[in-house]
């Protein structure tokens, strides 16, 4: 999920002079590496290749896009209409779905529960995303500056290789308001527990940490790629200039790396709006709806209560919310725009 | 943990304001202070999988903040591997029911790895087709199919759901692994962002000897383009590994369920006052193996390819 949602903003964030270096170096051995740059328009500009040799192309290329071309068609661009259709539609998959127009609409604005679970997701959201960039920003400067060391940067991203439902389980355990190490620790040092997954105000603070410490690896070595692509002399300069670390990291580090830092919050918004996996793992939304998140009250309704109607116009409406999230994100943070040019 | 780790942040810049006359040692120590934390933090949930799964269950309660196993024993294993008898396991804190690791095991990897394969293959082909191949609309249909990018998953989780009811294909390998299998905007947008790249000398050389698109693609483009080819199989093999939603919505028996979802039944089956926490945790181990022994093999790949897919 993450690799798709992280490809979607590839294209709008980053210059595409950016784009030819990062291949070149990241691929490691790469012979092709000079070549990139002259083969930047393909297709278009070759001239050895005439309007027969475009027939000639034809019938393999149709060939070889069948599978994808099919699988989008079938699981893409039909699932994504017929969401859109269901949303008008009162379904419960037994029976056919009947059209009520705009009767779920009206349902959803007067749901005290679905108001409450998107206060409870943006909530969700702003702590993992506030958290979750500042970590990952300081890391990723902060192992830039000391060490190069690949495997230092692999062990912060241990995590990320689990799933979210074994990030989930260890933290609660750790977490468990008797036996959790977490709790004997804090009940050593000032006497008391804390039901960090039981209690209401505690229970979204808790995922959004599990949520951190998952990710944070992750999107420290996105910024940690971007910053090893802002030039070194800038540094120099910078030095040269009397400038100190803490005002090279506002003026300098800070204002390059925009594409990346934006491109981060973006894709930690987006992820986080989704949550689900650890929320269904440990409190399953509870204790009474406090960490009743969006994508937990779609599935509740729909494989719960199986009203799939209804579901399908939650699901519209979370799909509305990230579409006009991100690109208001994108619009505010003029993101592609990048100083280093 | 954010709340532990907040003070860090601001106590690095302070300090780095502070040096700056002197100028390093101090910055640098605060720097790997920082660093040891970031790790330590890091790593001590997964030091706390291995130290449950080798306590008893039983015992834990006694000692729940010792830094080793408490009442060291192979018993959590055994039972989540099925080799512990009833009486041992719940002799040692276990519900007695057995999941069948082993089968939850093979279906992880028989979804992972098909479904790797599968969308890698076709991926490849289009990505070639969408490169190296020449034809009227190409990239019209490339931007239609990368349109795709933009529509989160939470939206055709559910007509997907109900799409692959219909075909009959609920609680079978075909439902889990073939919507995911044919196409995957990201797989073929990074394929052919690479492909676009090649050089285009061996392949007019091929053209000249009377080598056929396929014969090309086979030969010549898939061995050139092995290095994205395997970045791309690690991230899906990872990804698919680790899915819950799908396989959760999709499957409800055992022989199709893959591992993530059979912790969840693992835990659901321990007896709700005291959770069989160290079976729990060596179940955790046994599913998270395969992921860790990948990044033994190729962390430094996986590494790289982090900044690469993200940045291009």
């Amino acid at each position: 999920m993450v690799v798709t949602s992280q490809g979607k903003l590839t294209t709008p964030t980053t210059p595409p002079s950016a784009a030819v270096t990062t291949t070149a170096t990241d691929l490691g051995p790469t012979p092709h590496a000079r070549k990139v740059r002259s083969a930047r328009k393909p297709g278009r500009s070759t001239p050895t290749r005439s309007a027969a040799a475009r027939r000639r192309d034809l019938p393999a290329a149709l060939v070889l896009i069948l599978p994808a071309v099919a699988g989008f068609a079938v699981f893409f661009a039909y699932p994504t209409l017929r969401g859109i259709y269901l949303s008008f539609t009162d379904f419960h998959v037994l029976t056919p779905p009947q059209w009520v127009g705009l009767a779920n609409f009206q349902q959803m604005f007067g749901d005290d529960v679905f108001w409450h679970s998107l206060l409870v997701t943006v909530y969700f959201v702003a702590l993992s995303v506030s958290f979750g960039t500042l970590i990952s920003l300081v890391t990723a400067v902060v192992l830039h500056r000391v060490t190069r060391s690949s495997l230092l940067r692999g062990v912060i991203l241990l995590p990320f290789l689990i799933s979210n439902v074994i990030a989930a389980l260890v933290w609660q355990w750790m977490l468990d308001p008797s036996l959790g190490i977490v709790n004997s620790v804090l009940k050593h040092l000032t006497g008391h527990s804390i039901l960090f997954l039981g209690s209401g105000g505690w229970a979204i603070p808790s995922l959004a940490a599990i949520s951190v410490w998952k990710w944070m690896g992750y999107y420290a070595l996105l910024i940690f790629a971007g910053l090893q692509t802002i030039p070194s002399t800038i540094y120099e300069a910078g030095r040269v200039d009397g400038a100190s670390e803490t005002q090279m990291f506002r003026r300098l580090t800070v204002p390059l790396l925009r594409p990346i830092l934006v491109m981060v919050v973006v894709l930690t918004v987006i992820n986080s709006f989704q949550v689900f996996d650890i929320v269904q793992v440990t409190t399953r939304g509870g204790p009474a709806n406090a960490s009743n998140v969006l994508q937990m009250y779609i599935y509740d309704k729909a494989f719960r209560q199986f009203d799939f109607g209804y579901a399908a116009t939650l699901s519209l409406a979370l799909f509305a919310l990230l579409i006009t999230v991100t690109f208001t994100q994108l619009r505010l943070a003029r993101a592609n725009e990048s100083d280093l040019t | 943990m954010a709340v532990t780790l907040a003070p860090g942040p601001t106590a690095t810049a302070q300090r780095h304001t502070r040096d700056n006359s002197r100028r390093l040692p101090l910055g640098r120590i605060a720097a790997w202070i920082y660093l040891g934390i970031v790790v330590l933090v890091t790593l001590f949930p997964f030091y706390w999988i291995l130290r449950t799964a080798l306590s008893n269950n039983y015992k834990l309660a006694t000692n729940p903040s010792s830094p080793l196993p408490v009442g060291f024993t192979w018993g959590a294993f055994e039972r989540v591997l099925g080799i512990a008898s009833t009486a041992d396991a719940q002799a040692q804190g276990g519900s007695g029911a057995s999941i069948d690791i082993a089968l939850y095991l093979r279906n992880s990897l028989v979804y992972a790895s098909v479904q790797t394969v599968l969308i890698v293959l076709f991926s490849a082909a289009a990505a070639y087709a969408f490169s190296r191949l020449h034809w009227r609309g190409r990239n019209l249909v490339f931007n239609i199919l990368i349109a795709a990018l933009m529509v989160p998953s939470v939206f055709t989780l559910l007509p997907n759901f109900v799409l692959v009811k219909d075909l009959g294909l609920s609680n079978t390998f075909g439902g889990l692994i073939l919507p995911g299998a044919l196409f995957q905007a990201f797989t073929l947008f990074f394929l052919r962002q690479f492909m676009l790249g090649l050089s285009s000398e061996v392949e007019e050389a091929a053209i000249i000897d009377g080598a056929g698109p396929f014969r090309i693609f086979f030969r010549i483009i898939l061995p050139m383009s092995s290095a994205p080819i395997a970045t791309v199989s690690l991230l899906m093999f990872v990804n698919a590994w680790n899915d819950y939603f799908w396989p959760l919505l999709i499957t409800n028996s055992e022989n199709v369920q893959p591992l993530t979802l059979a912790l969840g039944v693992f835990k659901q089956s321990s007896p709700q006052a005291a959770p069989d926490w160290a079976g729990l945790m060596a179940a955790a181990l046994v599913a998270a193996l395969p992921m860790l022994l990948l990044f033994l093999a190729f962390g430094k790949r996986i590494v790289n390819s982090i900044g690469f897919s993200g940045l291009k």
